[in-house]
């Protein structure tokens, strides 16, 4: 330190913290660093929404653009043969029947299965919510947690065999899938109802009661009224799930590519029939364009009922 | 009918749709546990599938869809757990973050199906993977993302502003908060986030299908080295898994035994996910009581 003199001295001194106060610190780095990770991971997930929507369009758009098959045959048409030729000479591609089954078995599940919802979650709110909490809340996850293969397979083994034996017939068919798709759905839209629910405020209720309401009057002129966006909401989104389940229709609705002719016949849901046909087409030929245009189907459902929940959200929190 | 009685009749009828809900789920476990427990047994686990005779065993189902899950999981929780963070720490208040939250919640309600077959046409096809353990992971991962992620979001969520203040005011940078405060406040949360996940993709077969592929190939359980094809590690050998053997023995219907084995299987896979949610239960608890001073 001799040979150098103390202003000297200073000035290095001042040098170092002229940098550590200029420079980013260490800290900073550390953030940067985290940051950066965090903004990959979810650039990654955006990025793969994105690709799953470009790469099931193109390929479900492939039947219109390549086969030159029209929009509307495909929609109205009734006879789901795509190897085949008709009698002028177009590929047998109408997907009605699977759309009509399909619509078929989600609005009944649905309809089936959301008094059962509203009672279960009624039961859990206003009735006996300590109880109810304790003992429903497992048996809303355990009914969640059922694989939906053996949904299907109990559909299989019990309710097909019993439908036959009540109604005759083969047994399968709209009627099986909705009985397995109900049960499937219960748990969503029991678990969303509970929320939406919950979240009426207390003094909806006292005030209601204070009135001299009964309970019953209470819920169902008050709490139900005001909770109604959130049900619809749990509804779509129990819609949402039937319309996009797959092995488990597949495995009670008999897979055959007819129109259905009531709750009895066996059919083909949108599902069902891409889980079976995918396996047995050679990519790029027009039977296999066909069902990638049923997959682009499901894929724009879905994103339906997402725009619908959107909808019933905005207009539910005007009021 | 007056009010009072209308009550009664109401009250009456919800508390018949609930004794319906329990009914249903006790008849569904009764019958999986009564039907399927007599066909589980030491056999039944360790041996191999057979197509065309009866007496086959779910060894080698069982192992993959464990392995299967593990790979998962291994795949989807960091990216998880980086997209839960930015959601829950970093995400300002815009229109990207908007579009984000969109596109996690379309892709937590498309079907897995679909999700399945983007699988097929990428992996299985275009990157030339053919049905492969590899395929049926990322398949997998791409289900499970969007729930993980928004578990993991809420459960960082729940820990209080005041932890991070604390950590701020210290100077620590907020990298450092997250993962020194925050994600170990959060960790009770997450874990569960993580086994409850862990069950569905355990169960799930529809993604499966044209992924991981429907058959189950001899594998050697002695031979450990990843690359080599006989190995029971290779990730890129096709992979039937217990749902996805569950679903092909009752459809294509050339196994005598199907019922029998389908019974055993499903007894296995609820056991399992039973086990998954007591333990995701228990774990939770237990981690939080280990780390707070909550009694």
């Amino acid at each position: 330190m001799e040979g150098i003199k103390p202003e000297a001295n200073d000035k290095l001194k001042m040098d170092g913290i002229k940098k550590e106060l200029r420079n980013p610190s260490k800290a900073t780095h550390q953030d940067y660093f985290g940051k950066t990770i965090s903004y990959i991971c979810i650039a990654f997930v955006g990025l793969l929404v994105l690709s799953i929507l470009y790469f099931i369009t193109t390929r479900g758009l492939a039947t219109f653009t390549q086969d030159h098959v029209s929009l509307w045959a495909f929609l109205s048409g009734s006879n789901w043969n795509p190897g085949m030729l008709d009698s002028h000479g177009n590929p047998e591609i109408g997907a009605l029947p699977m759309i009509v089954t399909s619509f078929s078995v989600t609005v009944l599940a649905a309809l089936v299965a959301t008094p059962f919802a509203i009672g279960v979650a009624l039961f859990m709110t206003e009735i006996s919510p300590r109880r109810g909490t304790k003992f429903l809340q497992p048996v809303i996850e355990l009914l969640v947690g059922i694989p939906s293969v053996v949904y299907g397979f109990i559909g299989l083994s019990v309710i097909v065999p019993l439908i036959r034996h009540a109604f005759g017939g083969t047994g399968f068919g709209i009627l099986a899938g909705t009985i397995v798709l109900f049960v499937m759905v219960l748990p969503t839209i029991t678990s969303l109802s509970i929320d939406s629910i919950r979240s009426v405020p207390m003094y909806y209720r006292s005030a209601s009661l204070a009135l001299g309401a009964t309970r019953w009057q209470t819920i169902h002129k008050v709490v139900l009224r005001a909770a109604t966006p959130g049900i619809l909401t749990a509804i779509i989104f129990g819609m949402a799930r039937a319309f996009g389940e797959a092995l488990a229709v597949q495995m009670v609705i008999g897979n055959a590519t007819l129109m259905p002719h009531g709750l009895l016949t066996p059919s083909s849901t949108l599902t069902s029939q891409l889980t079976t046909g995918i396996g047995n087409t050679t990519m790029g030929t027009l039977p296999n364009n066909a069902l990638w245009s049923l997959a682009l189907i499901l894929l724009l459902m879905s994103l339906v009922f997402n725009i619908i929940v959107r909808i019933i959200g905005k207009r539910g929190s005007l009021k | 009918m007056n009010s009072k009685a209308a009550n009664n009749v109401a009250t009456g009828v919800i508390y018949a749709l609930v004794v319906a809900v329990v009914g249903i789920l006790v008849f569904l476990l009764g019958y999986i546990l009564i039907t399927g427990v007599p066909h589980v047994s030491f056999h039944f686990l360790t041996s191999a599938a057979e197509s065309f005779k009866s007496g086959g065993g779910i060894r080698d189902q069982l192992f993959n869809s464990l392995y299967l899950l593990v790979l998962t999981l291994l795949i989807s929780f960091p990216i998880a757990l980086g997209s839960g963070i930015y959601l829950s720490e970093y995400a300002p208040n815009n229109w990207f973050t908007n579009i984000i939250r969109t596109a996690i919640e379309v892709l937590s309600s498309l079907p897995s199906v679909v999700v399945g077959l983007f699988g097929y046409l990428l992996f299985v096809i275009k990157f030339n993977l053919g049905f492969s353990i590899l395929a049926g992971a990322i398949a997998l991962t791409f289900f499970n993302l969007p729930l993980l992620t928004r578990s993991i979001e809420e459960s960082l969520e729940d820990v209080p502003d005041l932890q991070r203040e604390a950590g701020l005011s210290l100077g620590l940078s907020r990298w450092k908060t997250i993962t020194g405060i925050v994600f170990p406040a959060a960790l009770p949360g997450i874990l569960t986030g993580i086994i409850l996940s862990a069950g569905r993709v355990f169960g799930e077969a529809a993604a499966l299908i044209y992924t991981a592929g429907q058959s189950a190939p001899m594998v050697s359980y002695s031979n450990w080295n990843p690359f080599s094809p006989a190995s029971f590690l290779n990730p890129m050998r096709p992979a039937e898994t217990l749902a996805v053997h569950i679903w092909k023995v009752n459809t294509e219907g050339v196994t005598p035994d199907a019922l029998q084995i389908s019974s055993g299987a499903s007894a296995v896979l609820i056991v399992v996910i039973l086990l998954f949610n007591l333990g995701a239960r228990f774990l939770g608890n237990w981690v939080y009581k280990r780390m707070t001073a909550a009694k």
